[in-house]
């Protein structure tokens, strides 16, 4: 049967009405860090608990109090939740009585967003609610844009993004690295409060080289460790932990502007163990060879179009 | 147009209309309470597990057994098989209800509902996301339907030059209609790609979008069967095995596609171990696996897809294993790390299940009120 | 009196120069003042002793016992060589006429100069008749005083937001000094210095404040100084950590109380009420000397609607909230598991659809086999 002119012409203005709405697409790399990325340097053996961090936080972010005894007495999450964005948690084994040790032993760990080089939560979100800042690096939240579909939710490896599932009117939560703070100088409220330097602010390049130096000092010898943040001048003078040979974050998922460093093994402090290569890339690849250009999908169509404008004609003949 | 099939007649507020229409009263009280006082009040979802059953079986399971009209325009439009063009009306019918259906289901999971149209503002719009595929898919393909189905409303309420017109530019409806199917089926899949490790490896691979995509369609082609045979023994019409027959015959080569692409897949990613640890993950991966070579079994013999009875086991048990399929990639193999759990509230399900009850009052409605049903054929 | 003249001890106070500049600085220290000291001596020797007239209306002088317990300075120094006590009920040598007389007569001599330190509250029911000094009623005498005061310290809890008398259901129209002055207009300066009794040392430092610097210590919003009421007993108090680490006694005498375990659960009202007694303590000797120190749970006397208003044994509601240092485990359980309800509804919809499935099926038999006989016999 042949096509006429006219007929074309509606198919091929069906396909390209298509190609409009589809996805510009094209094969894409594994993310790298941005040029003036900002993060953490949390290391857990430096940490005492004391969770100065938590209100802090709370105050800086104009956060609400979460009780989770009946009591109703203290501001007791138990985990980050849309009420509380940044905590610290234990882990115990045995008798838990030596820090930082495996056996009998304890070490905390604050959980936060890793602000994510290649985050999951950005590439699943469909209305850009979840951008990465181009310089700093920081994964911020638009609540005029957010739907409410909850996909960062399920995308976030590390379980960050926090719904109000008690709201009416509810939106995401999640740490934003206290950027609202930048302009007027300050850093991160929670490393601003840190007492030993556990959680220091700092550029990520500078964090690394941190991170890299701490792994390589002899245990039990003293070390100046950076108070608050990785240039402030103050330190805290102690002696230095055994780490395990790992900076997390710095591949971990595709790699984190959140960097830490640990005595216990990471899974153990409840952090996923993740390839080098971030989730987003991998679902991005392969959604974008699927749709490369539309032209798949396009030439789909031309094929439905053409099929089914003739069995339907000659039906009608 | 019309000497193949017409309105059944009779009255509406049977027995079992009035009894959907009690779960769906009941499924409308649960809704005012969630957007009153929001999703945890009815819902059992939580940070953890941030999708629950209306994401897996509202959406994700819903749109695949309304993936009939899909499957049967394939049939019937795509490879030009115009026999089965009595099967097409009420797949096409049961899928617009489906759709429509879980497209209303997702007002009410999205949390910033009111927020909805920044998916279509240029601004918003994020084309790395599989999620803006899928809703922009999903909506676009409603759309669609409805067109689709225009011409028996069209004829319905006697506006036969609309219906003149339709007819003339539906191949375009058709061809698209074929296509979002084909893209958001496999989408729907490809949503857990971005889950990496929190998905069991025994579901999480790059080739979730086929998986998805070859078992959407036969769960269409399934439900073809399914409702057919459902619906000629609930209103007592004469069944229409021989033609169902052919359609079955479509199903045992592509399980067998799937169950190969499903299976090399895990034992090259040398993940096939995990069943052996007969954990949850492990004997829901069995259970679901089963039921896919029961309607494989049963179908691949020439004699028993003549059989009313075989027929209509193998079209549910398929159906079941592609719900289970969806439930298991979603719930059941998804762990959000240590501690986290989940499992629906009673008011979470009241709600999908007043989805469903609409969904068949619809259907209820539509065949008895327009041309939808095959014409009885004297046998 | 020169600052050189106290170096002579003098009979009456006994007090030598060393003691007195330790004693200003004490008070210097107890207003957050430190290094202020000398400066606060000075201002009380050099000037001319400033006068004081102290009016008592619905009280229980309890204020005023409280203030005989200073040792630092002793009450004699106070009213003999700091300030000049012009009037007082209790303490004035004379009474009845004679007292009045002088009053009036202070009053005109210090006009605009003196202090008025008011204990009690004012009542206003009835035209103030429930309380009358003098054949005057408290309402007037506070009227007159008070607007020819350089300004006023409303002592106690009565006179600072009402107290005891002012509790439900306030049979006098207990009513507290600042709102009399906002319901008649008068401007004058006024301090709040609640509790029951107050620290007297609060009292001293605020009248040395004034005295040194000729304006009023810094106010919260409910005009207390907030060198005295700026923190919460809670976050001063000697027993918090074991507030912090959830160990409550229970009952009066268990084996947490006699172990000085936190008293929150006996209804300690620290955690809502403002003021310094954790570290101020009470009668100089030494540490412990404040109810929560000697097993007794705060009753929050000095915090309006706190004290005499709630329950003494009702928990408090915290005004700021803190973690505790029981800290949250890795893998806590979180999300929500499976409920009766969910449950039973949930293997409800599963039963109905197999069940109806099976029926289904069984009676699909049923026609199969008929239609393959009826067929055969065709044959």
């Amino acid at each position: 049967m042949e096509i006429k002119r006219r007929d074309f012409l509606k198919m091929a203005a069906g396909t390209s009405l298509f190609l409009a709405t589809g996805a510009p697409a094209m094969a894409r790399e594994q993310k790298s860090l941005p040029p003036e990325a900002v993060g953490m340097l949390y290391d857990s053996t430096v940490c005492i608990g004391c969770r100065a961090c938590q209100p802090a936080c709370k105050q800086a972010n104009d956060m609400p109090v979460e009780h989770s005894t009946p009591d109703s007495v203290w501001d007791d999450p138990i985990d980050l939740s849309a009420k509380t964005l940044n905590i610290i948690k234990v882990y115990t084994t045995g008798r838990g009585i030596n820090k930082d040790s495996e056996t009998d032993g304890y070490s905390f760990i604050k959980r936060h967003c890793m602000h994510c080089v290649d985050p999951a939560c950005v590439s699943a979100c469909p209305v850009s609610a979840l951008k990465k800042n181009q310089q700093t690096g920081v994964v911020s939240y638009n609540k005029d844009a957010c739907i409410g579909c909850r996909y960062c939710q399920l995308a976030c490896p590390y379980n960050i993004p926090k719904f109000e599932f008690d709201k009416t009117f509810p939106q995401i939560r999640k740490c934003q690295l206290c950027e609202h703070r930048f302009k007027d100088n300050k850093f991160s409220a929670c490393c601003e409060v840190c007492p030993t330097g556990a959680s220091i602010f700092g550029k990520v390049a500078d964090l690394q080289a941190e991170a890299k130096k701490r792994l390589t000092l002899k245990p039990g010898e003293y070390y100046k460790y950076p108070v608050a943040h990785v240039k402030s001048g103050q330190v805290s003078y102690r002696p230095v932990a055994k780490y395990q040979p790992k900076v997390y974050g710095e591949k971990d998922g595709g790699g984190s502007q959140i960097l830490m460093l640990a005595a216990v093994s990471f899974e153990k402090l409840g952090m996923p163990a993740l390839d080098e290569a971030s989730d987003a890339s991998f679902s991005e690849n392969i959604q974008h060879t699927v749709y490369k250009g539309m032209i798949g999908p396009g030439v789909l169509l031309a094929g439905l179009l053409f099929a089914a404008y003739k069995s339907t004609n000659k039906k009608d003949e | 147009m019309n000497e193949e099939s017409k309105p059944l007649g009779g009255k509406i507020l049977t027995k079992p209309f009035l009894v959907c229409a009690f779960f769906a009263a009941i499924a409308a009280v649960l809704l005012v309470k969630r957007f009153i006082y929001g999703i945890g009040a009815v819902s059992n979802l939580s940070d953890g597990y941030p999708w629950g059953i209306w994401i897996a079986y509202d959406v994700v399971t819903g749109t695949a057994i309304a993936c009939g009209g899909y499957s049967m325009a394939l049939l019937v439009y795509i490879f030009n098989k115009g026999e089965y063009h009595p099967l097409v009306k009420p797949a096409l019918l049961a899928s617009m209800f489906g759709y429509t259906l879980a497209g209303f289901s997702v007002m009410f999971d999205i949390g910033r509902y009111w927020q909805a149209y920044n998916l279509v503002l240029p601004n918003y719009m994020q084309f790395n996301s599989v999620m803006f595929e899928v809703a922009m898919c999903v909506s676009l393909y409603i759309g669609i339907l409805w067109m689709e189905f225009s011409p028996t409303l069209a004829d319905w309420i006697k506006a036969k030059g609309l219906q003149k017109m339709l007819n003339r530019v539906m191949f375009i409806f058709i061809a698209i209609g074929v296509l979002l199917p084909t893209m958001h089926q496999s989408s729907l899949g490809s949503l857990l790609l971005l889950a990496g490790k929190k998905v069991s490896p025994l579901w999480h691979t790059g080739f979730l979008p086929l998986l998805f995509l070859i078992s959407a369609i036969t769960m269409g082609y399934a439900i073809v069967i399914f409702e057919s045979i459902v619906s000629s023994v609930g209103f007592k019409r004469e069944i229409e095995t021989p033609i169902l027959s052919k359609v079955a015959g479509f199903i045992p080569i592509l399980i067998g596609i799937y169950l190969v692409v499903r299976f090399a897949d895990i034992i090259i990613r040398g993940k096939i171990g995990l069943i052996f640890a007969f954990d949850l993950k492990a004997v829901m991966f069995i259970i679901e696996n089963i039921l896919y070579v029961i309607p494989l079994v049963i179908l691949a013999s020439p004699g028993n897809r003549v059989k009313t009875r075989q027929l209509f086991i193998a079209a549910g048990t398929l159906l079941l294993a592609g719900s289970v399929y969806r439930f298991n990639a979603f719930l059941i193999g998804f762990d959000p790390g240590a501690g986290w759990q989940y499992f629906p509230s009673f008011s979470e399900i009241m709600i999908t299940l007043g989805v469903i009850a609409s969904e068949i009052m619809a259907y209820m409605i539509f065949v008895k009120k327009m041309p939808v049903l095959p014409s009885m054929r004297h046998a | 009196m020169k600052l050189e003249e106290v170096t002579d001890s003098s009979p009456i106070s006994g007090v030598s120069r060393r003691d007195f500049l330790k004693f200003c600085s004490m008070m210097a220290a107890a207003m957050g003042l430190p290094g202020m000291g000398a400066q606060i001596a000075e201002a009380v020797t050099v000037q001319k002793r400033p006068p004081v007239l102290w009016l008592s209306a619905q009280e229980c002088t309890g204020c005023t016992e409280s203030l005989l317990r200073t040792n630092h300075p002793s009450l004699e120094r106070l009213i003999l060589e700091l300030i000049s006590l012009e009037y007082h009920e209790t303490l004035l040598v004379g009474s009845g006429k004679q007292a009045e007389e002088w009053r009036e007569k202070s009053m005109q001599e210090n006009k605009g100069k003196y202090i008025l330190v008011v204990d009690g509250s004012i009542p206003v029911k009835d035209n103030g008749i429930y309380c009358k000094i003098g054949g005057k009623t408290a309402l007037t005498l506070l009227e007159e005083m008070a607007s020819q005061a350089a300004a006023v310290i409303a002592i106690g809890s009565c006179a600072s937001w009402g107290g005891i008398p002012a509790s439900d259901p306030n049979p006098t129209g207990a009513t507290a000094v600042h709102e009399i002055f906002k319901s008649k207009g008068i401007k004058t300066p006024c301090v709040n210095i609640p509790g029951c009794p107050p620290n007297p040392y609060n009292f001293l430092s605020t009248v040395l404040y004034f005295l040194t610097f000729k304006k009023l210590p810094e106010l919260d919003e409910q005009a207390r100084p907030k060198f005295a009421y700026g923190r919460l007993i809670h976050e001063n108090c000697e027993r918090r950590p074991h507030f912090d680490a959830g160990r409550f006694a229970l009952q009066f005498g268990d084996d947490g109380h006699r172990k000085g375990y936190c008293l929150y659960k006996l209804g300690c009202k620290g955690p809502e009420t403002f003021n310094n007694c954790p570290i101020q303590l009470f009668n100089d000797v030494g540490s412990g000397a404040w109810p929560v120190g000697t097993g007794g749970p705060c009753f929050g006397c000095s915090e309006m609607g706190i004290g005499f208003t709630k329950p003494i044994h009702s928990p408090a509601s915290p005004k700021y909230f803190t973690p505790p240092s029981i800290l949250p485990r890795i893998d806590e359980k979180r999300g929500h598991g499976l409920t009766i309800a969910g449950v039973a509804v949930a293997a409800g919809i599963a039963g109905a659809a197999l069940g109806a499935g099976a029926v289904t099926a069984k009676k699909l038999g049923k026609d199969d086999e008929e239609q393959g006989k009826s067929g055969s016999r065709e044959k």
